[in-house]
């Protein structure tokens, strides 16, 4: 996977009046309780130019929206996938080199190996809750702009034949 | 076993099976046979309905037969597969659920071909789909065939074999009749008949032990024979360090192996929009893990109830440790209440089993029609509409798995499930998550992933011990084992990503740079859908 600069992409533009617009319904809030940075727009920085679709998505793929939009996508599922992956080798590993400490009792009949199966489950029910907030919060309102901005764009140099 | 609780199952599963030949009928009453319509279900279910046909998808005979078989007879150690087979979907959420839904059109092929070139790239992974499905399905018919044998009592061979074949029969007329849109109604109607199931099921055992989960656990471990080590790890996966390796390639293929598989990835597809698809797995994820947490219940439940005894002295491999159980939990072998639950419990297995092999079929003749008919056949054939070949292939692949069904009837439902997902991750995987994120993927990488995690994973479970040279395996007669490890996939998944990788840096064609935007900016916006 290719490194990306993510600097300063994610800079609110209020002056953009095309964003404004469709700006007025988001009042959701960010993981920490301030509302979600803005993805700048994607349309001003290619109207009017010419080309095949590929072309299209060649420069979609370079905008700082769409930049924006798949830096949190991947800031939250690259650590996501390292720490849960991480986690079930290494239940999986120390319940087969050491069932000894895996047997310990911890209270009645139930012992670490159970708390530990009954703790992946925990930890799932968590990651999936924390994973469709974040996608909610953080990255639908913005891919729902490029979605329509893309396809306006392909529609444009199909000349409207979809 | 009386003759009674067989009278009531098989009219309770007729009510199911008449229930659902409605549904079939209903749905396709003014079908017009699209490839949208029979692949996808037109696309228009809700997230709720696609979750509930998702967890009706997963929640196979394995995990209601042959887990709780696996957890009363080796205690922590089924519980693995509970742990693996819930984990497995942050996978699926995290990487694979929005962007397949967002670039492909009805198969794992169609994401994988939109960047490569299409008609080696649709031959490789439609082959590996197809493999997947059948194992899947054999799977499946071997746990109908364990369910019938208990019914009738064991003694029939001829019953046991005509109810694979009667089930193969059923799941052909679903599908090649009522498409994604009766698959998924089905699918939904079993979901809940199961979920409900397990439900009272575990309500029973625990009122059983005075909501004790302590006294529960206690009582298994004690009639287990194998006190306190019932509880921990090792009884079956423990001592070599053989059986250790199987169990971390297990867990390995458990959790890597749902994001391949062809008949959940086609679920996807039946949603509007990757939004709906993750809601769906939202909505999946909290019923499977319900679920499986019963299971965990059920089986310690029948260790401590009906004994590892008795389940072994049923069928070997635990599949029937179920029944037993709602036998025992309805009062006893000639108690009214035992007959009602065992027949409840039997017919929501076979119903399992059929919603399962019906939506199996289904992904795997979308497979054949879609990926391999269509890039297979001459340029000069008349063209035959797709959805006519699916429905044949739908009977062809039926007709396979019934035959390898009626051959593999005596292995663990639950282990020939972990088998596919071996396959699946080692030969879907690696090539799905390559064309999703990897700039630099072209179409020879894509090929090799798909064959170098496919051949090696059955070429190994061919060479190991479930096919030859131990008592237990399919042929005990002849030695060929030249593998140790039951399950392929600590081996077979790492060459499947190597194997891309390799075909990727060797392929003398240059990755397409816009090919690549295209897969991204969709997979990430949804621009293009369909």
């Amino acid at each position: 996977m290719e490194k990306h600069d993510g600097g300063d992409t994610g800079k609110v533009r209020f002056d953009d009046p095309w964003y404004d617009a469709l700006a007025s319904g988001w009042g959701e809030l960010d993981g920490t309780g301030a509302p979600a940075s803005a993805v700048p727009a994607a349309r001003p920085e290619y109207e009017g130019r010419m080309g095949g679709t590929a072309d299209v998505y060649l420069e979609v793929q370079r905008s700082a929206a769409f930049q924006e939009v798949r830096r949190r996508y991947r800031r939250f599922v690259v650590p996501g996938v390292a720490l849960f992956f991480t986690w079930y080798v290494g239940y999986v590993v120390t319940a087969t080199t050491a069932p000894g400490f895996m047997a310990r009792p911890v209270a009645g009949a139930v012992n670490v190996a159970l708390l530990a199966g009954l703790g992946q489950f925990l930890t799932t029910f968590l990651f999936t809750w924390a994973y469709a907030r974040h996608a909610r919060l953080r990255r639908d309102r913005a891919a729902l702009d490029l979605r329509w901005d893309t396809q306006e764009l392909t529609r444009n140099v199909r000349g409207g034949e979809r | 076993m009386t003759g009674n609780h067989q009278t009531l199952a098989l009219l309770l599963f007729s009510v199911f099976v008449a229930v659902t030949l409605a549904i079939t009928t209903w749905v396709s009453r003014n079908r017009h046979g699209s490839a949208e319509e029979f692949y996808a279900g037109g696309r228009l279910f809700s997230p709720m309905e696609n979750g509930f046909a998702i967890s009706g998808d997963y929640m196979s005979a394995a995990s209601f037969l042959g887990v709780t078989g696996l957890i009363s007879l080796y205690g922590y150690d089924g519980l693995l597969y509970v742990v693996g087979f819930l984990v497995a979907w942050l996978v699926v959420l995290f990487l694979v659920a929005e962007l397949v839904r967002n670039c492909g059109r009805f198969t794992l092929a169609d994401v994988v071909a939109a960047r490569m070139s299409e008609r080696p790239v649709r031959i490789a992974a439609g082959t590996s789909s197809v493999t997947v499905s059948v194992l899947y399905l054999v799977a499946q018919m071997v746990g109908a065939g364990s369910l019938v044998a208990l019914l009738l009592g064991g003694t029939s061979e001829a019953a046991r074999n005509w109810t694979v074949i009667g089930v193969g029969a059923l799941m052909v007329i679903y599908v090649s009749l009522g498409g994604m849109r009766a698959t998924t109604w089905i699918q939904i109607v079993k979901a809940v008949l199961l979920l409900s199931g397990a439900m009272a099921l575990t309500v029973l055992v625990l009122v059983r032990f005075h909501g004790d989960f302590n006294e529960l656990l206690r009582s298994a471990a004690d009639r287990s024979g194998h006190g306190e080590a019932f509880l921990a790890p090792g009884l079956k996966y423990g001592g070599s360090w053989t059986a250790r390796f199987d169990f971390i390639s297990l867990g390995l293929a458990l959790v890597l192996g749902t994001g391949g598989l062809p008949h959940i990835l086609s679920r996807f597809y039946t949603v509007p929009t990757a939004r709906a698809a993750r809601r769906s797995v939202v909505w999946s994820v909290g019923l499977i893990g319900g679920f499986y947490l019963m299971t965990i219940v059920l089986g310690f439940g029948a260790a401590a109830l009906v004994g590892p005894e008795a389940v072994r002295g049923s069928n070997a491999a635990g599949n029937t440790a179920v029944p037993l159980l709602a036998l025992d939990l309805g009062g006893g072998v000639n108690s009214t209440g035992g007959t009602v639950l065992f027949a409840i419990v039997a017919a929501i297995a076979f119903a399992t089993i059929l919603a399962v092999v019906a939506g199996i079929t289904l992904a795997s003749s979308a497979s054949v029609a879609h990926d391999l008919y269509a890039s297979l056949r001459r340029r000069h054939a008349k063209p035959r509409s797709e959805v006519a070949v699916a429905r044949a292939a739908a009977v062809g692949i039926g007709v396979a798995a019934i035959a390898l069904g009626l051959l593999a009837r005596d292995l663990n439902v639950a282990f020939l499930v972990g088998l596919a997902f071996a396959v699946a991750a080692s030969a879907n995987l690696p090539v799905l998550l390559y064309s999703l994120f990897w700039r630099s993927f072209t179409t020879r990488g894509a090929v090799w992933a798909v064959y170098g995690g496919l051949v090696p994973a059955l070429a190994l479970v061919l060479l190991s011990p479930v096919v030859s040279g131990s008592p237990e395996s399919l042929f005990p007669s002849v030695d060929f084992q030249y593998f140790p490890l039951q399950n392929p996939g600590l081996v077979s998944i790492p060459l499947g990503f190597l194997a891309g990788w390799l075909g990727t840096v060797t392929s003398a064609e240059p990755p397409d740079e816009a090919k690549h935007a295209e897969t991204e900016v969709r997979a990430l916006t949804g621009a293009g859908a369909v």
